[in-house]
């Protein structure tokens, strides 16, 4: 069997996060009743004409930027017609040539190797309604029809499924960071299909490719890029040619099945939408949304393992999600110790709000209190260990921790005359153990400061038990 | 005189003065449409009720803040999107249907206290020149109801002729306008593209449609445009610009100084003897009224009727995509999938002037025709416009017919759509160019006994300009006196 490689390209859908629509003022909002949100416009009613959101505009050419594309001083709308119960106008209203943005890319590490994944384009275009259907009828709600989307098309450089989920992380954080979408692939904010080919090692030319559609997960895009490879290769295998075609994941059997083939591909008949004069940004504008873009997650990332010296774990945790990093940051203005808050939050706090499903902004537990409970393992009134302990019932209660700690008596012991006794105690009580420790086998220590720290209800200072513990040993 | 001979200013001036009042001119010209409608069929819905409501509410209300058109009854073309009354196209596609909005325009009739007695027959969605591909039937010519009243607007031009309003409005994508009101011996007024806004009018063809007004003179023409015209945020490609100010229109009473410029492709062949008569004529009052008159060509106007059917084709093809029997307006029975409901609505719904359109759109965007067809056409359209901006950088206005022939009988043309497109090949350079034009009757044809029609042409967003050489030319050009084939 010669080896394969997998020819990967993305379409990442995502649906800007603007309040009205891509081409009306009905408001963007879902688990309304159906069909509440719509106008003459988007429900393409005789004779209304579409105006362009300026927002939709400001935001495709923001992702544009943070994805180091060039920004198309004129670009313009295009139809692309096809008839569908749930496309009122009968065309979408989308971007052909030339679209707002163009000739970007993304870096995309996976296990340590960084790679450049190219981006060809990213344009605006509105989003269709959705069909219901029932017994016997099938109902249309167009509250989702006219919502402003931009589709970023990526060239075929992506090698692996695990690639292919790990641009989509990254498209997620960066567009989430700039607010161009709310990334909640749960509800369709974000969503991609995937061209999928492959080819042996070594050969230049392209496969045929596939197009498996509408994946609304990292885990899917994964799974189903490894089954569509894995099921291409098994073709190849057997002698069979592979089918240009469109598929769909079923998510619960793990597999790609067809849809559609080539044959019965549309003729969108694209032309250049009468009704929309180009989109035109100017240098100025583009300079205004330039100036107004945050910190990309990539960068922000950087800068806290060089300048706070965060190591790459604790620091990918960190700024995954704007806002994390952001508490993060508000956390650190009242607690300089960057690394004890950084640890406190990759173990205790990001690990508490994905338990209980709380978004970190949301929780009870803020940056305050963050950097309050940080400051009193720096100022060795509590333990590392007191804090892990005690973390779950701050988290939960939101009370502030140094209330709590000396409230529950929990306060380190520091005084060294109070624990000399207890060391005393607990060498006079183990008399074996000492013996073996002064035979050298000095891993025993820890044994003793579990001792020690059990018969202190984990309150003892773990830095004043250890140098106790060693000069009463070493005595002799 | 009969109250609904007046022109529109005239009876403006009467209820200014309380010689007549809002109802009694509404009552009137709801009486002239009871009496020519069994001959004319020029109106699709006619609203007695809510006419004479409105009338009335305006006169109790008198009319303190001086309002453009306070009291007096209009129609509009059944394309326009009313709350209070169908909107058909004179399709049997939208039969019945009922627009949940007011069209921009239509507020402002209604806003300068127009009342709306009629909505206008058509061909079906504006794709015709005879108002005989109308779903509604055809409409008739007031002055031989045996012929046509040209189109797509005929109902809005007929009835005008035959005084069932004072002013209307219309849509022009390659004449519509100008034409019938050639044919029916009115004045029709395409105005430059973006000047009034498109909102709520049911699309044919996006870059070519233009609302306009018609009425009995320019001046009335000029008053119902100053109403219309200027900006509205709905329509994207409509012009940020002011509602006009059209009393320098309305002023201008002499060509002196001007130069009108005869284009000679628009004058070359197929003219009938008579309308080449007539328009001669109105190039002699127009000198008669001090314009300099001089030669002027558009070479590739040669091209215009070509490049219009491949674009405005094109655009309809996708604007009456909408028409899919889901949402609103016929849908076909019985069908049980859904392409079998697509296509048997669509089969139902629509004639076959529209289907042929729809087709040959679809043809020319299609994979493998676009360059050809779309893209070269697109090219044409810039090329053209380079001719008109050239030649209106030497004169004032352009002068030319606006139909080769008077109206011709009903039925002649019906299976020869090549014939009738070719026709429009006077009036739709225009369109591709997006410039203004006015159409005025220069006449009676002397064979027919028909009117002949001659139209002015301008630069863009000089329409005030454009309307006021028109209204100088008007006061030249011979009355036509009262149409001949409809009661008096």
């Amino acid at each position: 069997m010669p080896a394969y490689e997998a020819v990967i390209g993305l379409e990442v859908h995502a649906q800007l996060l603007t309040s009205s629509k891509l081409f009306c003022s009905c408001p963007v909002r879902f688990g309304d009743e159906p069909n509440e949100n719509i106008c003459e416009v988007c429900a393409g009613m005789p004779g209304a004409l579409p105006r362009l959101n300026k927002k939709a505009v400001e935001l495709a050419a923001k992702a544009g930027l943070a994805l180091q594309c060039t920004v198309n001083p004129m670009s313009l709308f295009s139809r692309k017609n096809y008839f569908y119960p749930d496309l009122p106008a009968g065309f979408q209203t989308s971007q052909l040539t030339p679209p707002i943005c163009e000739h970007g890319h993304l870096d995309v590490t996976v296990q340590d190797a960084t790679r450049r994944i190219g981006i060809t384009r990213i344009h605006l275009e509105d989003d269709a309604g959705k069909c219901v259907h029932g017994q016997g009828a099938t109902l249309i709600d167009l509250n989702r029809a006219g919502t402003g989307l931009i589709e970023i098309v990526s060239e075929p450089d992506i090698r692996s499924a695990e690639e292919a989920a790990a641009y989509m992380r990254a498209i997620h954080a960066i567009l989430v960071c700039i607010g161009a979408t709310d990334g909640n692939m749960e509800e369709g904010s974000l969503r991609c299909d995937a061209n999928v080919s492959i080819r042996p090692k070594g050969s230049t030319t392209l496969g045929t490719r596939t197009e498996i559609k509408n994946l609304n997960s990292f885990r899917n895009i994964q799974r189903a890029v490894e089954f569509e490879i894995r099921r291409q290769e098994g073709c190849l295998e057997d002698g069979e040619s592979i089918v240009q075609e469109t598929r769909l994941f079923d998510a619960v059997k793990q597999v790609t099945v067809s849809m559609r083939s080539k044959e019965d591909a549309h003729d969108y008949r694209y032309f250049p939408n009468p009704d929309l004069p180009p989109v035109l940004v100017l240098a100025e504008e583009l300079q205004a949304w330039e100036a107004e873009l945050p910190e990309l997650p990539e960068a922000r990332k950087l800068r806290f393992i060089q300048r706070l010296g965060l190591n790459e774990e604790e620091a990918a945790a960190l700024t995954a999600e704007r806002a994390t990093a952001d508490f993060f940051e508000q956390a650190l203005a009242l607690c300089s110790n960057a690394k004890r808050v950084a640890q406190l939050m990759a173990a205790e706090f990001l690990r508490e709000c994905a338990q209980q499903n709380i978004a970190p902004a949301q929780a009870a537990f803020g940056a305050a209190h963050v950097a309050e409970l940080a400051t009193l393992i720096d100022e060795g009134i509590i333990s590392a260990r007191i804090a892990h302990d005690i973390f779950p019932e701050l988290f939960a209660s939101g009370a502030m921790p140094r209330a709590f700690v000396t409230e529950k008596g929990l306060v380190q012991v520091s005084d060294s005359s109070e624990l000399e006794g207890v060391v005393a105690e607990v060498l006079a009580e183990n008399p074996a153990e000492v013996e073996g420790y002064r035979g050298g086998k000095t891993k025993l220590l820890s044994f003793f400061v579990g001792q020690v720290m059990r018969k202190t209800k984990g309150k003892a200072n773990p830095a004043l038990v250890n140098s106790l513990l060693e000069e009463s040993l070493g005595k002799h | 005189m009969p109250l609904h001979t007046r022109t529109l200013l005239e009876a403006k001036a009467m209820l200014a003065q309380g010689e007549t009042t809002p109802t009694a001119l509404t009552a009137a010209c709801l009486a002239r449409i009871a009496a020519t409608e069994p001959v004319l069929n020029a109106c699709i819905t006619v609203l007695e009720e809510t006419a004479m409501q409105r009338a009335a509410q305006l006169e109790a209300q008198g009319n303190p803040n001086n309002l453009p058109l306070w009291g007096i009854p209009v129609t509009v073309k059944d394309l326009l999107c009313t709350k209070d009354a169908p909107t058909t196209c004179a399709s049997a596609m939208l039969a019945g249907f009922m627009a949940p909005y007011d069209a921009f325009v239509v507020e402002r009739l209604r806003e300068a206290g127009a009342v709306i007695v009629a909505k206008t027959n058509l061909d079906e969605f504006a794709m015709g020149s005879g108002t005989e591909s109308s779903a509604h039937g055809p409409t008739c010519n007031p002055w031989d109801a045996q012929r046509v009243p040209g189109g797509s607007s005929g109902g809005s031009a007929a009835g005008l002729a035959a005084g069932q309003a004072f002013g209307s409005l219309g849509s022009d994508t390659g004449g519509s306008i100008r034409q019938p009101a050639a044919l029916c011996g009115c004045v029709g007024f395409k105005p430059t593209y973006g000047y009034v806004s498109r909102y709520g009018a049911v699309a044919y063809a996006s870059s070519f449609d233009q609302i306009g007004p018609m009425a009995r003179t320019v001046a009335d023409c000029a008053t119902l445009f100053g109403v219309i015209a200027g900006y509205d945020g709905r329509d994207a490609t409509s012009a940020q610009l002011p509602a006009p100010d059209v009393a320098p229109a309305l002023a201008t009473k002499s060509l002196q100084g001007k130069t009108f410029g005869v284009v000679k492709e628009l004058w070359e062949g197929g003219l009938s003897d008579e309308v080449a008569a007539a328009c001669q004529s109105a190039v002699e009052a127009a000198k008669a009224q001090g314009a300099k008159v001089v030669e002027i060509s558009l070479p590739h106007l040669q091209y215009a009727v070509a490049t219009y059917y491949v674009l405005a084709s094109a655009e309809a093809s996708t604007n009456l995509a909408r028409f899919d029997g889901v949402r609103y307006g016929l849908r076909a029975q019985g069908e049980h999938d859904l392409v079998g409901m697509y296509t048997a609505s669509r089969s139902q719904g629509f004639g076959e002037e529209v289907k042929r359109r729809i087709l040959l759109g679809t043809h020319v965007l299609s994979s493998g025709y676009y360059d050809a067809y779309f893209q070269k056409a697109a090219k044409v359209r810039r090329l053209l416009l380079q001719d008109f901006q050239a030649a209106l950088g030497q004169c004032d206005a352009l002068i030319a017919p606006v139909s080769p022939v008077t109206a011709w009988k009903k039925g002649e043309h019906v299976n020869d759509p090549l014939t009738l497109y070719k026709m429009d090949m006077l009036t739709l350079g225009l369109n591709l160019a997006g410039l203004p034009g006015v159409s005025l009757p220069a006449g009676l044809g002397a064979a027919s006994g028909l009117p002949v029609g001659v139209q002015l042409m301008g630069r863009a967003f000089d329409d005030i300009a454009l309307l006021g050489m028109a209204n100088a030319l008007e006061m030249a050009l011979p009355r036509l006196g009262v149409p001949t084939g409809i009661p008096a």
